[in-house]
């Protein structure tokens, strides 16, 4: 495994000419910023990350945390400790937040760029920040003032984490179904008794507090996801002054043994088990807890996109230099008698390139998804807002999905160039794919993922929302045509490819309508026949931008090369598969309840 | 307790570096980066300063370019001010000439009452320009330090030497070069890299300083590059079989080249 260098080159190309961070500074929102300031404290950043945080992920990997069952309590592997507080003094958890709460008031697309670097370096690491984020960001949109005074400040600085409690044991993809129960005390708190399960850092020995979010049920809510409330229970108790107080009746009873991210404890939580219930706070009104999840949701949806990300990224990066130290076979036209590095041969070009165009599709999608966000909340004009928040809305599912999908192709692929050692430990890529597994699983599994592409958001604004995105997809044509031969396949390509997806959304607009179970049969090949056609038109846009800069003489010229081959590479490899995929989606759902599942057993 | 700090800065160590065949010097036109060399004397400074309860840290710097990255990093790090000396007449400086031009500048940094530098850069470590500082400056010089206490109007110095340290003291002001890996630089925090933004840096020139053009760059050089070879290929490796012995043959090969 090589060292993890952050891609900053690749990452800047893409917040300066796919997204444009500069007129993000230009927003009030943002007003004081400007592109060299964010230039500069991603540098830090990323030395800080390759430095202090890399360096542990292998180490996190091999001892995991552990839990003790005498105490309840979890100890991070060597060296987390430290490494966390390092970054809390930093300060690097509260860039992304306004600084009323004492964060820097940075854009989201940069907080992104942020979590891209440390989620590649040590993803088990990244996920107590990022689950704090998520916590902040449900406090800071429905908390009370109080509740913010409380506990935010604290958060922000990465002092306290947070967690989210969803999950149950009857209750994982169906959040409705959540038994935990929340009673009202005399002094305007409640109790809660019951179990959460898989909770990601729900006990560490990384800060002084934990803020759990906790769904429950009030007495006599209504049942499914009309009747779940949100609940703050702090670890420790806080007082007026902001003191740490009495030791909350909330215990970490197990963790689990993972296949992958050992070092983030995934934790079985009891609730209320010594007493009548441990102390929570309702966030908001009661039975309103599960569309406050939804505004947390995008963002976080988004994040666990990019670990698919960060993880291809640093699988790619591993094989990369790999590739060119290996010698195997010969290559086409070398000398006789000499062996090539594995780099040379023309089936390893073609996975590294795969994973590179995969990588660089990604990166494009999520922070253009991230970019998005910054403007939905930001931008002056409401139009402009609304029309940035559909876009939010239409690509999350993407990000999400596709995302971790080809996170898990290219951990899995970065193996495959490895050869045999691919599959022994010791060489560290097996870890990249281990990690990445789980990145499909959780935060609503992709099935999930793809059943709100194509049953929510293909229908909003009755089917408006995604004809202007196609619309935006074939604008593209006329500047390929410009471009000449050396974009020609990737115009070709985009123009079959958008066709393509055009005939099958309006398939599934009709025959969705008619029986619904075609459009979920359908689902899974069409999230991933869109997020193809999605990556190929930023992938477009790019080479496209590269070949300006290339001709005014402006940048590193074999890097902007590199950004036009990459882009013809998709075309020509990968976005044909859209047409492929069209039967699946289009096969609708009659082949799969055609015999039951004894049937099929062998 | 007003310390400055000499700080180089250099191209990414992490870039493969070229020289250029017509000046037979590392190009310099990309960007530069505090030196790590350097970024202890940044650490030691700020120690000193807050262990002395006052007073701040001022950097010092030449580099072509008006380049700024690596004084940004010491300043996001806690410095209060720096004076960066860029001008076109400094291109192909010798050891002497940045010492010249080093001296100057610190005389411009009032109350200063110590100056540390590193005892070498990163990528030219002639490991000379402390000592000429000192020297044109007519102060005394300390090198090597590992460690560096300030008592009232003497500085303590733990000098490092081949066996273990010297314990050595002199006036103040001196110039104390401070060995590399002695401390461990602070990572610039988030809010001491937008500070840093608004911290003063003084960018001087040449005539500025009061220098002659020709006391600098490559008028003044007194030292020249004859020429620049290419690094030997690394020649293969002796592959020591283990029959039972081969700790014998490790021991008498390391012995050969004396390092045990
Ligand atoms: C390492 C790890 C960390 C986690 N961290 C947290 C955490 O911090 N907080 C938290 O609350 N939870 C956490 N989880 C839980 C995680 O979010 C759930 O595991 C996930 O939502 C899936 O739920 P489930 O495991 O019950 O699977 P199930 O819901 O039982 O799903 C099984 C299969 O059925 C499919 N499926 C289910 N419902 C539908 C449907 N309606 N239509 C079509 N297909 C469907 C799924 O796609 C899946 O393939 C974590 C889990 C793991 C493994
Ligand atoms: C042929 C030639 C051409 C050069 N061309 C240029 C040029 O175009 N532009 C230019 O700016 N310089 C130029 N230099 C200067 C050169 O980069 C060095 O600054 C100088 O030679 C000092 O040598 P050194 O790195 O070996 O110092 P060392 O003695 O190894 O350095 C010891 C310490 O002194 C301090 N120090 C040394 N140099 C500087 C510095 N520049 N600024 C602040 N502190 C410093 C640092 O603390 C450093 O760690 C040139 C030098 C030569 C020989």
């Amino acid at each position: 495994m090589a060292d993890y260098r952050p891609p900053l080159r690749d990452i800047h190309f893409v917040l300066d000419h796919l997204t444009d961070v500069g007129a993000l500074c230009e927003l009030p929102a943002f007003a004081g910023l400007d592109p060299d300031t964010i230039k500069g404290v991603l540098e830090e950043n990323a030395r800080f990350i390759a430095e202090v945080v890399a360096p542990l992920n292998r180490v996190g990997d091999l001892e995991g945390s552990r839990h003790d069952p005498a105490t309840n309590t979890v100890r991070t592997p060597a060296g987390f400790v430290d490494a966390y507080h390092q970054y809390v003094a930093a300060g690097w958890g509260g860039v992304p937040f306004p600084a009323e709460y004492d964060g820097g008031g940075f854009p989201w697309l940069v907080g992104i760029a942020m979590q891209e670097l440390i989620s590649s370096a040590n993803m088990a690491f990244s996920m107590a920040p990022l689950l704090t984020q998520g916590a902040i960001d449900l406090l800071m949109h429905h908390g009370s003032e109080e509740q913010k005074e409380r506990y935010l400040k604290k958060m922000v600085t990465g002092e306290w984490t947070g967690t989210m409690n969803l999950t149950e044991p009857e209750a994982g993809s169906d959040v409705g179904a959540v038994r935990t129960k929340a009673v009202p005390a005399d002094d305007g708190s409640w109790r809660i008794t019951g179990t959460k399960i898989f909770i990601s850092f729900g006990e560490h020995d990384m800060a002084e507090n934990i803020v759990h979010l906790v769904l429950a049920r009030v007495p006599d809510a209504p049942p499914g996801t009309k009747g779940i409330s949100c609940f703050i229970v702090p670890k420790f108790l806080v007082g007026d002054d902001g003191s740490l107080g009495e030791r909350n009746d909330v215990a970490c009873v197990s963790i689990e043994h993972k296949m992958g991210i050992k070092a983030s404890p995934t934790c079985v939580m009891s609730y209320g088990e010594k007493g009548e219930g441990a102390v929570g706070y309702l966030i908001g009104e009661a039975n309103q807890g599960m569309r406050y999840m939804f505004t947390m949701m995008n963002n976080a949806r988004l994040s666990v996109g990019l670990e698919g990300l960060a993880l291809a990224e640093r699988a790619y990066q591993d094989a990369l230099q790999y590739a060119q130290e290996r010698r195997q076979g010969r290559a086409p036209g070398a000398p006789a008698g000499e062996t090539s590095l594995i780099v040379e041969l023309p089936d390893v070009r073609r996975m590294l390139l795969t994973m590179k165009a995969l990588v660089d599709a990604m990166r494009a999608i999520i922070y253009t998804n991230a970019q998005a966000i910054d403007l939905a909340t930001h931008h002056p004009d409401p139009d402009v807002r609304q029309r940035n928040q559909e876009l939010v809305e239409l690509l999350t599912p993407v990000s999400k999905g596709f995302g971790t999908d080809m996170g898990i192709e290219c951990t899995s692929l970065a193996i495959q160039v490895y050869g045999g050692m691919g599959y022994i430990e010791e060489s560290g890529v097996p870890q990249h794919f281990r990690d990445a597994r789980i990145t499909s699983i959780y935060e609503g599994t992709n099935g999930i993922q793809a059943m709100d592409l194509v049953g929510r958001k293909l229908p909003m604004r009755a089917g408006g929302v995604i004809t202007d995105f196609l619309a935006g997809v074939a604008a593209l044509d006329a500047e390929l045509a410009a471009a000449g031969d050396e974009l020609a396949v990737v115009r070709e390509q985009l123009a079959a490819a958008l066709a393509v997806v055009t005939d099958t959304v309006q398939w599934l607009m009709e025959h969705g309508l008619a029986d619904v179970r075609n459009a979920l049969a359908g689902a899974t090949p069409f999230l991933r026949m869109f997020g193809l056609l999605v990556g190929g038109r930023y992938l477009a846009e790019a080479a496209l931008a590269a070949r300006a800069d290339l001709a005014e003489g402006e940048g590193d010229t074999d890097h902007l090369r590199a950004r036009l081959v990459i882009a013809r590479f998709y075309a020509e490899n990968l976005l044909p598969a859209v047409a492929g995929l069209a039967p699946a989606v289009q096969a609708g759902f009659d082949d799969l309840y055609a015999v039951g599942p004894e049937a099929l057993a062998g | 307790m007003n310390v400055v700090v000499c700080v180089k800065q250099i191209p990414d160590p992490a870039d493969p570096g070229a020289l250029d065949p017509t000046t037979k010097t590392l190009k310099r036109d990309g960007k530069l980066i505090l030196d790590e060399s350097d970024s202890y004397g940044v650490e030691m400074a700020l120690q000193l300063v807050t262990a002395a309860g006052g007073g701040e840290v001022t950097l010092v710097s030449m580099a072509p370019n008006g380049e700024v990255s690596g004084l940004r990093t010491a300043l996001a790090m806690g410095a209060a001010k720096a004076i960066l000396v860029s001008d076109d007449a400094l291109a192909g400086s010798d050891a002497l000439g940045t010492a010249k031009v080093l001296a100057k500048a610190i005389e411009r940094v009032e109350g200063a009452d110590l100056i540390l530098t590193a005892t070498e850069s990163s990528d030219g470590y002639t490991g000379t320009v402390p000592e000429q500082v000192a020297g044109l400056l007519d102060l005394p010089s300390v090198t090597f330090a590992k460690h560096i206490e300030v008592d009232g109007s003497t500085v303590k110095v733990q000098r490092q030497t081949e066996a273990g340290y010297d314990d050595v003291e002199c006036p103040l002001p001196a110039v104390v070069s401070v060995t590399a890996g002695v401390v461990e630089p602070r990572y610039p925090s988030f809010k001491g890299i937008m500070a840093a933004k608004s911290k003063p840096v003084d960018t001087l020139t040449v005539a500025d300083l009061g220098l002659d053009a020709s006391q600098v760059g490559w008028a003044g050089a007194g030292q020249e590059i004859v020429s620049i070879e290419e690094a030997p290929a690394r020649e293969a490796g002796e592959v020591i079989e283990d029959d039972g012995t081969a700790f014998e043959k490790i021991v008498a090969y390391l012995d050969n080249l004396k390092v045990l």
